[in-house]
């Protein structure tokens, strides 16, 4: 029975009119059967403060809870540090650096720091499982990404570490001292492994503090740094809430702060020591587009999509959280995408086929919870696939937002979870201001054909990496950081060792 | 036809859109890390037992050894638990002793490379004749080889000319319309060549990625690349076209790795032996000790499972 609205149809004659659109069945024809990671992450009941060479406990003998936030089960108790603790760990460091680190060839510092990753290379399995049960990361990016990327930072920042005089050409570089350190807990051991090896490699002392939700690989990397051999001192890690945190930044011996973390924090920390001689690098928050153009990949930039928010359940300040599409191609770009989250398995992190794992604490979930509900009240439309959570933990189903225009807060704000937002352009210069009209510039992606586009997008966009075809790649010989308010200062390659140094 | 082919080569390759190689590398490397195990393990390893063109494409091939192949082929091993495979895969010479062998009443379905299988360097009268010979001699199925040079010098309308050609060759007999990867070399290509076959195939007909004859046969990437095209064609048309990768599958992981890209890009619908065919020999074996691993806990001895060419 032809009728007029079947002649706006382009499609072929094929189908009869009246039958329903075809549609991909993402069933449960064949399930994966559980496949859990078995190894031992081969955990302490209670971890106390790493100061000086020893696990000391803490001085106010007082203790927290870390929580699996895939089943909200205790795992460990942790101890909480308080100013004389962190008084200690800098006098410490202070010891360590003036009596043996700072005055340490750099070949031999190499020694110390080769060891320290080929240790964490034997142990891979075992810090894999913990970091995913402490975090709730799916194991198959710690065990894939987060572990062997912090072995990668360890052995790249080894190799420098005997030539350091070919760093800063023409110039002589010397280590700045003892240097206080605070990270995030989307990357615990990643980002400890960003935060160690320059500041090692450059012969620099350390006072660090992991985030109370994911203290415990950094606790596990200690008796690590007791296996290599590493000298007393050298690196001391205090654990607890902010005022452990802000204890760390402002301490008078710490001759340079570095802090990745939100940028709320980053600027409470920054207004602290205005006035002081403390070099400073911040890598705080963003809130990246990913530009999708017409004549892209279609396929494979809807994987990069994917693989922009979802990824570590987008705790990444590098997240692709807007989605930037050209209005030509924006219906086959969301149509895809939707049919690729289906397949996307939520569930136990210790799974070895989940794809999207738990969220790491309840007060993010909440954050998220939030910030999607006020994207839903601003009008955005909101789609999430049918999949089922766990009955215990803290999940959160992948979600995209089409319709989203630059005034929506979820367009502004950093959610720091599995939620994209989608918005559109229709040309290159609107793609251009759209993607650097926001407060951050930490990253950017750009998917096209055309080569030459890449190069005029990488230039025009104000963002410290910009991934063309690709989305989320990190190598320790390539720095990382931010415009605005993202940050300051790079972390990996050789300008992220100019920032432990002083030069001479 | 030369001086309008650029413009056509453009049209489609513009229609289609491009593929990128690195994150179909990267896409493909996600199904490689999937872990099955158990129940759903035995499941898919039945599955592709189901699946098997169980196939012999030799010059030596003779009539008795058609017949073992197709006595392989409906009783795989003794255990009646396990499936027969979907096809035998022969030349067309031997089709008629495969019909001997099997009988008319079968779920073996016969398969037969026609159209001057491997290069498709004859005719197309010649190839034609080849098609209807092998179906009136008891053919089901026909693979035919595409005309690889007129795709490569852009000559796209005689390529799918020649396929709906020989589509109409085959009378009720399915066609698996086999794209040579190998020579057609990139991705994009692989694409474009496989939207040419898909528009003149019937639904259930299939796409196939390579002879087995030369160095690069199925990998997981070309598989990805032709079932991305299955499956944006589907959505498209409603047109429903099934896949058979062939050549280069030989271990049962592989085959599991090639299922699970199937399951998480084209779904439920494609998990079946009328939209998805492995085309293999040794990979038969390797399915069946795999699912004896599963049920008795412990590999058994290559020569405990009959044809088996490997042994101590």
């Amino acid at each position: 029975m032809p009728t007029l609205t079947e002649n706006k149809s382009s499609r072929p004659a094929a189908r009869s009119a009246g039958r329903p659109l075809p549609e991909l069945i993402f069933g449960d024809l064949w399930a994966y059967d559980p496949s859990p990671e078995t190894a031992d992450a081969k955990l302490k009941p209670r971890y106390d403060l790493f100061i000086g060479g020893k696990f000391v406990a803490p001085s106010t003998g007082k203790y927290f809870d870390s929580i699996n936030p895939a089943n909200e089960t205790k795992l460990a108790e942790i101890a909480q540090a308080n100013a004389a603790d962190v008084d200690a760990a800098y006098q410490a460091a202070r010891k360590a650096y003036d009596n043996v680190w700072g005055k340490m060839s750099g070949r031999e510092r190499a020694k110390y720091i080769y060891r320290i990753a080929r240790l964490l290379q034997d142990r891979a399995r075992e810090f894999a499982v913990a970091e995913t049960m402490d975090g709730g990361k799916p194991i198959k990016e710690s065990r894939d990404f987060d572990v062997p990327m912090a072995a990668a930072h360890f052995f790249y920042h080894a190799g420098w570490a005997d030539k350091l005089d070919y760093v800063a050409p023409g110039r002589k570089v010397a280590p700045l001292g003892v240097v206080g350190q605070v990270i995030p807990w989307n990357f615990p051991l990643l980002m400890l492994a960003w935060k160690l090896a320059p500041a090692l490699a450059m012969g620099n002392c350390i006072v660090i503090k992991p985030a109370e939700t994911t203290s415990i690989t950094a606790l596990k990397l200690a008796e690590l740094l007791q296996d290599a051999g590493l000298p007393a001192g050298v690196v001391n890690i205090v654990t607890g809430f902010g005022d452990t945190g802000a204890a760390v930044m402002g301490h008078a011996i710490a001759a340079k702060v570095a802090f990745t973390g939100s940028t709320e924090v980053g600027k409470i920390i920054m207004r602290s020591l205005a006035g002081t001689d403390k070099k400073m690098t911040m890598e705080l928050g963003g809130k990246a587009a990913n530009i999708v153009f017409d004549d892209a990949p279609i396929d494979q930039a809807v994987e990069g999509i994917v693989n922009g928010i979802f990824f570590n359940q987008g705790h990444v300040c590098c997240a692709g959280s807007r989605l930037l599409v050209q209005e030509t191609v924006a219906t086959e770009v969301l149509a895809k995408l939707k049919n690729r989250i289906k397949v996307l398995r939520v569930g136990d992190p210790l799974d070895k086929n989940t794809d999207i794992g738990a969220i790491n604490s309840k007060e993010q979930l909440a954050t998220i919870e939030r910030l999607v509900a006020v994207g839903v009240k601003e009008g955005a439309t909101m789609f999430q696939p049918a999949c089922k959570l766990p009955a215990k933990g803290y999940y959160f189903r992948p979600t995209v937002f089409s319709g989203v225009s630059m005034s929506h807060r979820i367009a502004r704000e950093e959610i720091f979870g599995p939620v994209l937002s989608v918005l559109t352009f229709r040309t290159v210069d609107e793609a251009v201001e759209k993607a650097n009209n926001t407060a951050y510039g930490l990253s950017a992606g750009v998917w096209t054909d055309k080569g030459s586009r890449i190069l005029k997008m990488s230039t025009e966009l104000k963002a410290g990496v910009v991934w063309a075809n690709t989305y989320n790649k990190f190598d320790p010989t390539s720095p990382f950081g931010g415009y605005k308010e993202s940050g300051f200062g790079r972390e990996g390659g050789r300008q992220g060792l100019l920032d432990y140094c002083q030069l001479v | 036809m030369t001086s309008t082919a650029p413009a056509a080569f453009r049209r489609l390759f513009n229609e289609i859109g491009p593929v990128d190689y690195v994150g179909i590398e990267e896409r493909v490397a996600k199904y490689t890390t999937r872990s099955i195990k158990k129940s759903s393990k035995l499941f898919g390893l039945k599955l592709a037992t189901s699946m098997v063109d169980l196939t012999t494409l030799e010059g030596k091939d003779t009539p008795c050894k058609v017949e073992s192949l197709c006595q392989k082929a409906l009783s795989p091993h003794d255990d009646p638990d396990i499936p027969t495979v979907a096809a035998v895969c022969v030349y067309p010479a031997m089709v008629k002793y495969a019909r001997r062998a099997l009988g008319e009443d079968t779920p073996v379905r016969i398969a037969s490379v026609a159209t001057a299988f491997p290069s498709g360097q004859a005719p197309l009268r010649t190839r034609l004749a080849e098609v209807k010979a092998a179906v009136s001699d008891g053919a089901d199925e026909i693979d035919m080889v595409i005309n690889r040079g007129a795709f490569l010098s852009g000559e796209f309308q005689l390529v799918q000319d020649e396929i709906a050609a020989v589509r109409t060759a085959c009378g009720i007999a399915t066609l698996k319309v086999i794209l040579e990867v190998s020579e057609l070399e990139t991705y994009d290509n692989i694409r474009a060549a496989s939207f040419l076959a898909m528009r003149v195939l019937r639904p259930n007909d299939f796409i196939k990625t390579s002879t087995g004859k030369t160095t690069l046969n199925a990998t997981l990437g070309n598989n990805q690349v032709m079932i991305e095209a299955i499956r944006d064609f589907y959505l498209n048309t409603g047109t429903p076209i099934a896949m058979k990768p062939a050549g280069g599958i030989r271990t049962a992981k592989q085959a599991l790795q090639f299922l699970i890209a199937v399951k998480e890009t084209l779904g439920d619908e494609w998990l079946n032996n009328t939209r998805y065919r492995f085309g293999a020999s040794s990979l038969l074996n390797d399915l069946l000790r795999q699912i004896k691993k599963e049920k008795t806990g412990v590999y058994q001895a290559p020569y405990y499972f009959s044809e088996a060419a490997e042994s101590y």
